[in-house]
């Protein structure tokens, strides 16, 4: 018998907000945040792919990127690989979900932990792994005989490695989806069923199903959508197959031109944007689809037993997990302590020569781990102080402006961080109004970059912990006395800290190794770590780069086991992949 | 000094009126409750006191200072004015001195002072041992006196409680419900109390508001709001009262006759013959009796037991008549067994006419 507080009702925004001058500042404070870093370089990109071509054309650059072979073979193929690896996607994703959400197999922490591993290792790292796996001299398939004869083309280098590897790279996030989906099927018409007589198979196929199914056509939507904007995949396998996508041959375009060719690469950036609105839509609907199915949900699914059939589902899982998830990772260990390449390894000849040369002699290798490490860390902290105003306006004070920002917010991380480098590009490369000193070839403008993109990663699980947060918390302290500014920092900071903590270690474990976005800005001494990766591999020397992504896979798997020790404490949909 | 008054204050959620033209003037030092059935604006009303919500029309006033007029509120953090929550909105990550010493630390009350007031207020509700425990590790009960005690220490001159005591179990409400009438006495704040319970209300206040869909359907002391209730509404929703339809014949000394399905009964309240009216009727206005006039005649319909009494249910044989409930103390008679009820007493709404 307790009023429901009309004050959630959304009309509350009717509320004047000239009342409070404190909130007022802090909106205009994260506006201006928001404005910089997110729309203006967009905006600028969105102009710049319109303009006139060379010869004064209306929308010449689009027009003339359009009729481009090279941006028809690119799109084509974009599409194309895209489809086909979502499509594995799906399929891997799906067995997975299924068989670990709605069997009773043993182990399900560790195969979830298994499952998440490919979203964890950063694209261009599992092409590595997947490279080392495939080639000639893989420490696994080479024993076997199964690996291509030595001076053969590694098999990767194609259509159908790209396809293989990005599937399985994204696989986690329609894992992912497909889980929550099913998670969300209330248990009392599972039930209902099983008690209409219905057998377990029946019930998964006629009531589970359909009910999750919006979530698993989300879940593919936003592995398409992934697919189309990845660098680090097509850049390592398809560069050396001679097979174009639209994020290498923008990026091929401006190494080779440079700065001169911006409005070129704006307007091809402009088509890669366009297609990922159209899987982002799409995945909306879905998204939107599948909760109103579900409303109202009782308890979570139980498990149904799988009886004499779980040995078999349980090994026919871990030999799926392992091959796609751990052998690669094995391969790339190999390779790193491999003296040379096509040297077998065996325990006589491993060595720790490539990880002495790479970590403690190589100038670049050393200059690019500082480098990651400092602009994840700024990234990380400035995202999460701007996070946890952010999502306070949202959420407890209902404030329409701060609303509309969070909206905003999502979109550098929504679309393919080739298109947001460009726009930084566009934005940054001329010297800045009153300094007159241009952040282009500094460790700044990729700052920028990641200041813009990565704020959508840390909102997420900050929103997550502000929902459970009591509005009454805040309003005590506001009858207390307290202006804005004085209840985030002693009431609402400390209630949510550790959710934004956790959204700050995901930013730093994302960001320490980037690549495609620093790919487009990185500068001689300015180089990240994943640049490093790809450069060293780029440039022949694959023990070399082994050794630092294995370096690298280290660190962020730390990162990954200190953010779920943290996240047992937290509210749930704060650390994505907790089982 | 704190008087709280609303003039024909209205506040819309969309299409929906929330609150309804209220007017009302609590005066300095009172105990008002706002009582009424979920959802009819009572806390909507208390918030706009509070200051999270601005009115859409009329004003609101502290004492003499003007706090809320159409599309603007003071802000909640400059009114001075200390509110219970219906959930405490303790602070979890700090312990029950810290909670109640934050509105002082905020308004820089000097360490020394500050200490002295969250001790007193701590020493008020019983709690002086808990002051380094946290919220969780309390009770129900305690945390609803640290709510208070950080209230208290404010030392507010208008106090706003927001259903304080529904998430209580019912033994704690009674010892609670004695509390708050004591921080009333000793305080000497102006207490705005929400409650959909009304025996709650009619045990704290010295005057009560009935709300209903966003209106004050009657402001007044308990007893008259049981004895005299304004509408139809009051009537029924207070102490569970039956509202019956009669014919006004005319006055007899202090008393009305009304004629109650053909049977001329006196009762108290205002009207002229021939009028077409409503009448309020309380259990205890009813007696089973073995006369035979001015009485009506009727059968058992159901029986409640309800330990010291038990319930009648009563079908009149009149047509159209609604049912009587009476208490009745004695051995009851069976379901279907013919009674003759007699009315003893009973109030004339003032409301409105009857076609």
């Amino acid at each position: 018998m307790v009023d429901a507080h009309p004050a959630d009702a959304p009309a509350s925004s009717r509320r004047r907000w000239a009342s409070s001058g404190g909130e007022t500042f802090l909106v205009a404070a994260i506006a201006i945040y928001v404005v910089v870093f997110a729309v203006w370089p967009l905006l600028r990109l969105f102009f710049e792919a319109l303009l006139p071509g060379r010869d004064g054309e209306i929308l010449g650059l689009l027009i003339g990127e359009w009729r481009s072979a090279a941006t028809r073979t690119a799109l084509v193929n974009t599409l194309e690989a895209s489809a086909l690896a979502s499509l594995l996607s799906l399929v891997i994703g799906i067995a997975v979900a299924f068989a670990i959400t709605l069997t009773d197999v043993r182990g399900k922490a560790v195969l979830t932990f298994i499952a998440m591993l490919p979203l964890l290792v950063p694209s261009q790292i599992t092409a590595l792994a997947w490279i080392e796996f495939t080639g000639a001299f893989s420490p696994i398939l080479a024993p076997l005989g199964l690996a291509p004869k030595p001076g053969m083309t590694n098999p990767l280098y194609s259509k159908w490695g790209i396809v293989l590897v990005m599937g399985i790279e994204h696989s986690t996030l329609v894992f992912l989806a497909v889980r929550a989906g099913l998670r969300s099927v209330p248990r009392d018409l599972v039930e209902a069923a099983r008690l209409g007589g219905a057998h377990p198979l029946r019930v998964i196929w006629s009531v589970v199903t359909p009910l999750a199914l919006p979530a698993i056509l989300a879940g593919a939507a936003l592995a398409f959508v992934t697919s189309i904007g990845n660098f680090g995949i097509p850049a390592l396998l398809g560069i050396p197959g001679r097979y174009s996508m639209l994020t290498t041959l923008i990026y091929q375009r401006l190494q080779g031109f440079g700065p001169r060719v911006l409005g070129e690469v704006a307007a091809l950036s402009l088509i890669l944007a366009a297609l990922a609105a159209v899987g982002l839509l799409l995945r909306a609907l879905l998204v939107r689809r599948g909760r109103f199915a579900t409303e109202g949900s009782s308890a979570h699914l139980e498990p149904f037993g799988l009886g004499r059939g779980r040995p078999v589902t349980a090994a026919l899982l871990w030999i799926l997990l392992v091959v796609i998830a751990v052998l690669p990772l094995l391969a790339l260990l190999a390779a790193s302590l491999s003296p040379a390449l096509g040297v077998p390894l065996r325990l006589d000849t491993a060595t720790l020569d490539n990880y002495r040369f790479a970590l403690l002699e190589q100038d670049a290798t050393i200059r690019a781990f500082r480098n990651s490490f400092v602009l994840a860390l700024i990234t990380a902290i400035v995202s999460a102080a701007v996070a946890v105003p952010l999502a306070y306006l949202v959420t407890l004070r209902k404030n329409p402006f701060a609303r509309a920002l969070d909206v905003v917010a999502d979109t550098p991380y929504a679309v393919p961080g080739t298109v947001l480098a460009i726009a930084v590009i566009l934005v940054f490369l001329p010297p800045l109004p009153i300094l007159q000193l241009s952040l282009y070839g500094t460790l700044g403008i990729i700052l920028v970059a990641y200041l813009g993109r990565f704020l959508a990663l840390a909102l997420r699980p900050t929103m997550a912990g502000m929902d459970l947060v009591n509005k009454s918390l805040d309003e005590a302290a506001q009858i207390a006395g307290a202006s804005v500014l004085t209840r985030l920092w002693a009431v609402i900071l400390p209630v949510v800290a550790p959710s934004a903590a956790a959204g700050a270690l995901l930013i730093f474990m994302t960001a320490f190794n980037e690549l495609t976005v620093s790919a487009l800005l990185w500068s001689t001494g300015r180089e990240t770590l994943g640049v490093v990766v790809f450069t060293l591999q780029y440039e022949g020397n694959s023990p070399a780069a082994a050794a630092v992504a294995t370096a690298s896979i280290v660190v962020t798997l730390a990162l990954a086991g200190l953010a779920s020790v943290l996240g047992r404490r937290l509210p749930e949909g704060v650390v994505p992949w907790r089982a | 000094m704190a008087s709280v008054t609303l003039e024909a204050v209205s506040k819309r959620f969309d299409s929906t009126r929330a609150v309804e033209k209220v007017s009302l003037a609590v005066v300095d030092g009172e105990f008002f409750a706002l009582l009424g059935p979920s959802g009819c604006g009572k806390t909507t009303l208390l918030r706009l006191v509070a200051g999270f919500e601005a009115p859409d029309e009329g004003s609101i006033k502290l004492a003499t200072e003007v706090v809320g007029r159409p599309g603007w509120a003071l802000a909640p953090e400059k009114r001075r004015i200390g509110m219970v929550f219906q959930s405490y909105a303790l602070w979890p990550h700090m312990n029950v001195a810290q909670n109640v010493a934050f509105a002082l630390r905020v308004r820089r009350v000097p360490s020394v002072e500050r200490q002295k007031r969250v001790a007193a207020a701590l020493a008020m509700v019983g709690l002086e041992a808990m002051a380094k425990r946290r919220p969780h590790e309390l009770s129900g009960g305690q945390r609803q006196r640290v709510a208070l005690a950080r209230c208290l220490a404010m030392q507010p001159t208008v106090v706003l409680l927001d259903e304080p005591l529904a998430n209580l179990d019912v033994h704690l409400r009674e010892a609670m419900q004695q509390e708050f009438a004591r921080f009333h006495r000793e305080s000497g704040a102006t207490f705005i109390y929400v409650t959909h319970d009304q025996a709650e209300a009619m045990a704290l206040a010295d005057r009560v508001a009935v709300m209903h869909e966003g209106r004050v359907e009657q402001a007044a002391p308990p007893r008259a709001l049981y004895r005299e209730p304004a509408t139809e509404m009051v009537a029924r929703f207070v102490g569970r009262g039956m509202v019956v339809p009669v014919d006004v014949i005319g006055r007899e000394g202090p008393r009305l006759i009304v004629d109650l399905w053909g049977e001329r009964i006196a009762v108290r309240g205002e009207g002229s013959a021939g009028e077409h009216r409503k009448l309020c009727l309380h259990s205890e206005d009813l007696a089973l009796t073995s006369r035979t006039t001015g009485t009506i005649h009727g059968h058992i319909a159901a029986l409640t037991f309800q330990g010291a009494a038990t319930l009648l249910t009563i079908q009149p044989n009149a047509e159209g008549a609604s049912q009587l409930r009476i208490e009745y103390t004695s051995a009851p008679p069976a379901v279907g067994a013919a009674v003759t009820v007699m009315v003893r007493d009973g109030w004339i709404i003032p409301e409105g006419r009857m076609p």
